[in-house]
């Protein structure tokens, strides 16, 4: 659906199901470059059991208008201006890579509205290879490249995505393709890059967290994971096998299998 | 910057040689498997009933009955759509099959599509005369006139299709140039690649957003099994314009589903599967897609030996005495000859056509008296192939329509096989003798 934040229209999936905000509302936060659509094999799950599904087009991205917002501290407050103008008080978040930094952020920023956060492949800093902040900056085609090589695990770059008949690497290429990379890939990837509150925020996260991890995952390795969980009061950690970066597509159904349990658990629906 | 540091930023996403044997499968999740399992089955076990609802609701990934998807032909869909770099495919019973369920799952009734005319006698039949009884007019373009192109464009035209190689002239669409034009009209453009293979060109590369093959010929190679696929490229907006309100707004058949924007750049084929794959079926055997999968396998190594025979071939027939004409975009003056230089640098295709001396008689006489080649109706077999398209795969067409379609009476269609090259002239050196005395060897 599309509507207005901040006077910029905004596009988000509501995994295909009509958005009722009678229901609990779930938001999904992409990563650097990509779209709603990585989270196919996530939101329509929740949005056909009783909730509400966001999976945003951050600005400058997708289908959302405006320009990409430059720092990790102006994409959290963009998330709870989102969440006004949906006309909800509270939410649950969800995150995947540049998206566990704009979520975590959030939390910290706004505790009161947010009720969890689902970390996927997230760490507390995520400092960006020199080369591949360049080439995105450069609006050279050859960071998506780089970026789909590492971010799939080994078993990835094979194939075999849960929905038959799609290739991964190239789906992901043509998402972060979509958009001027330079626009889009090159201003998240040095948002990251300058982010550097990841672990003090996560010090004061007192809400339910659950970290998603991948072991084959290169750009935020499970070590990175686990520093940043530690820090955080109560946090879980899942480590997904098989896997790399990309674990959302790679290992849609256990990634969808653990994130279902903990927000059941932690965010359930409200039977009347 | 030193090589090796260089080689730090290059990234290691498996090549085309790679691809061809391993794109789409993880043995780890097939007991181990090396080679990829023939999951000969209709139907597949829902864990329980919220399993079930969340496949039919796209919810989750998976197999609900072998119509719509399985596991062996899935791995067929996503190495092809690996090797033509595209995001997804969907593959069917036969090339003909995938173009249809492509113009289907793009068109309604009261469309209009912009055709180029040089195309296999079965696809000119589909859209000259099938396609109409659906609403679905076209007008045809030689492959050429690349503004006629533009020129035929209407406000109802929803895409322009093509072979890149005309079928059986060899007459080149100008991709890159008709791209552009598709595009500045909002439309996709769709591209028969059956005769390249993405071994030799990838037109995703060059524009296309939509390819078609038929993977009975060159991809497949055996000349065993039957099967066709579609790949989408990804790149095409679908949300730009409002010419394709089947794509942007809801669908009733999937929950007010907008493929558009929950799939983005595998939207077409989301909808080709569960549109056309449910309500038309033409699906994939497992045991063929599995058949086809072996040909895939050694593509490029046969590829390369098909382009170098064809070369000798083209060499062959240009200096003997009983040939009238040769066409093969290798030969300097074919008209396409540059662009076939830019569009197909890795070989320009297995597929011939010559003239013979003597016309339709002379053809006949060789046709009859070859030996090693084999006379059918198909290309892209291993083993060399003629035919007289005249009198047999555009036999439907009347003298105008042949005449249009770029086809002559003396005209011979030579797929050129992987044989020993020397083995293939002797034959057709007895083909040749034959047709200089057409009448006494009929006598025979």
């Amino acid at each position: 659906m599309k509507f207005q934040v901040n006077g910029v229209e905004v596009f988000a999936s509501t995994g295909g199901r009509p958005f009722d905000k009678k229901k609990p509302l779930i938001i999904f936060v992409h990563g650097s470059g990509l779209t709603h659509m990585t989270w196919v094999l996530q939101t329509r799950y929740f949005a056909f059991h009783g909730y509400s599904v966001l999976a945003l087009d951050m600005p400058g991205h997708g289908l959302s208008g405006g320009e990409s917002l430059k720092t990790i501290e102006d994409m959290a407050d963009w998330i709870s201006d989102v969440i006004d103008a949906v006309g909800y008080k509270e939410a649950s978040l969800v995150g995947h890579s540049q998206g566990c930094l704009v979520i975590l952020e959030c939390a910290f920023r706004f505790p009161k509205k947010i009720k969890t956060l689902s970390l996927m492949g997230g760490a507390g800093a995520i400092p960006m290879n020199p080369e591949l902040l360049s080439l995105a900056e450069k609006d050279d085609p050859k960071a998506v490249d780089l970026m789909m090589d590492w971010a799939h695990g080994p078993a990835g770059h094979f194939g075999g995505h849960p929905v038959p008949g799609l290739y991964h690497i190239n789906t992901g290429g043509m998402l972060a393709k979509s958009r001027t990379i330079k626009n889009t890939l090159g201003i998240d990837f040095r948002a990251c890059d300058n982010y550097k509150n990841g672990f003090k925020a996560a010090k004061e996260i007192k809400i339910p967290t659950l970290s998603i991890l991948a072991n084959g995952d290169k750009m935020c390795p499970v070590k990175e994971g686990k520093k940043l969980a530690d820090l955080i009061d109560g946090s879980k950690i899942e480590i997904i096998d098989n896997c790399g970066h990309m674990m959302l597509l790679e290992e849609a159904d256990k990634v969808l299998n653990v994130l279902k349990k903990f927000i059941l658990t932690y965010f359930p629906i409200k039977k009347n | 910057m030193t090589d090796k540091k260089k080689k730090s930023t290059d990234p290691k996403t498996y090549k085309f040689d790679t691809l061809s044997l391993h794109a789409g499968y993880q043995p780890q999740k097939n007991a181990g498997s090396r080679q990829v399992p023939i999951y000969q089955t209709t139907s597949y076990l829902f864990d329980d009933v919220d399993h079930a609802a969340a496949l039919f609701n796209l919810e989750r990934g998976g197999h609900i009955y072998s119509r719509i998807s399985n596991p062996t032909v899935a791995v067929l869909e996503e190495r092809v759509a690996a090797l033509e770099g595209g995001t997804a495919a969907l593959a069917t019973s036969s090339g003909m099959s995938a173009i249809f369920l492509t113009i289907m799952t793009l068109c309604e009734a009261g469309d209009h599509l912009v055709v180029s005319s040089q195309l296999y006698g079965g696809t000119v039949n589909l859209f000259r005369l099938t396609l109409p009884k659906f609403g679905v007019k076209c007008t045809f373009v030689k492959p050429r006139d690349t503004e006629g192109f533009k020129k035929a464009i209407q406000k109802n035209t929803k895409g322009i299709f093509g072979e890149l190689v005309g079928n059986p002239g060899n007459e080149i669409m100008n991709m890159p140039e008709i791209a552009k034009i598709a595009h500045d009209a909002g439309v996709p453009l769709i591209i028969d690649a059956t005769y390249q293979t993405p071994y030799l060109c990838k037109p995703i590369d060059h524009g296309a957003d939509i390819v078609v093959h038929s993977l009975t010929k060159w991809m497949a190679g055996h000349g065993s099994s039957m099967a066709g696929i579609l790949v989408e490229g990804g790149k095409f907006d679908w949300m730009q314009n409002d010419k394709f309100p089947t794509m942007t707004k809801p669908y009733e058949g999937y929950h007010g589903l907008s493929f558009a924007e929950e799939f983005g750049p595998t939207a077409f084929t989301m909808k080709a599967r569960a549109e056309g794959m449910r309500d038309f079926g033409p699906c994939l055997s497992p045991q063929n897609a599995w058949n086809v999968l072996q040909g895939i396998e050694t593509l490029s190594v046969r590829m390369q030996k098909h382009c170098s025979n064809a070369e000798k071939m083209v060499e062959y027939l240009l200096s003997h005495e009983s040939v009238a004409w040769v066409s093969h975009p290798s030969v300097p003056d074919h008209p396409d000859h540059d662009l076939a230089k830019k569009l197909l640098p890795h070989g320009k295709g297995s597929m011939i056509a010559f003239g013979i001396k003597g016309g339709k008689e002379a053809g006949e006489a060789f046709i009859n008296n070859v030996k090693l080649a084999s006379h059918l109706a198909n290309v892209g077999d291993t083993r060399t192939l003629v035919i007289h398209p005249a009198s047999s795969t555009h036999s439907q067409m009347d003298e105008a329509t042949l005449k249009f379609a770029g086809l002559s009476q003396d005209m011979i269609r030579l797929s050129v096989g992987i044989e020993d090259f020397d083995d293939i002239r002797n034959d057709f050196e007895t083909g040749f003798r034959a047709a200089r005395r057409p009448r006494l060897v009929s006598n025979q």
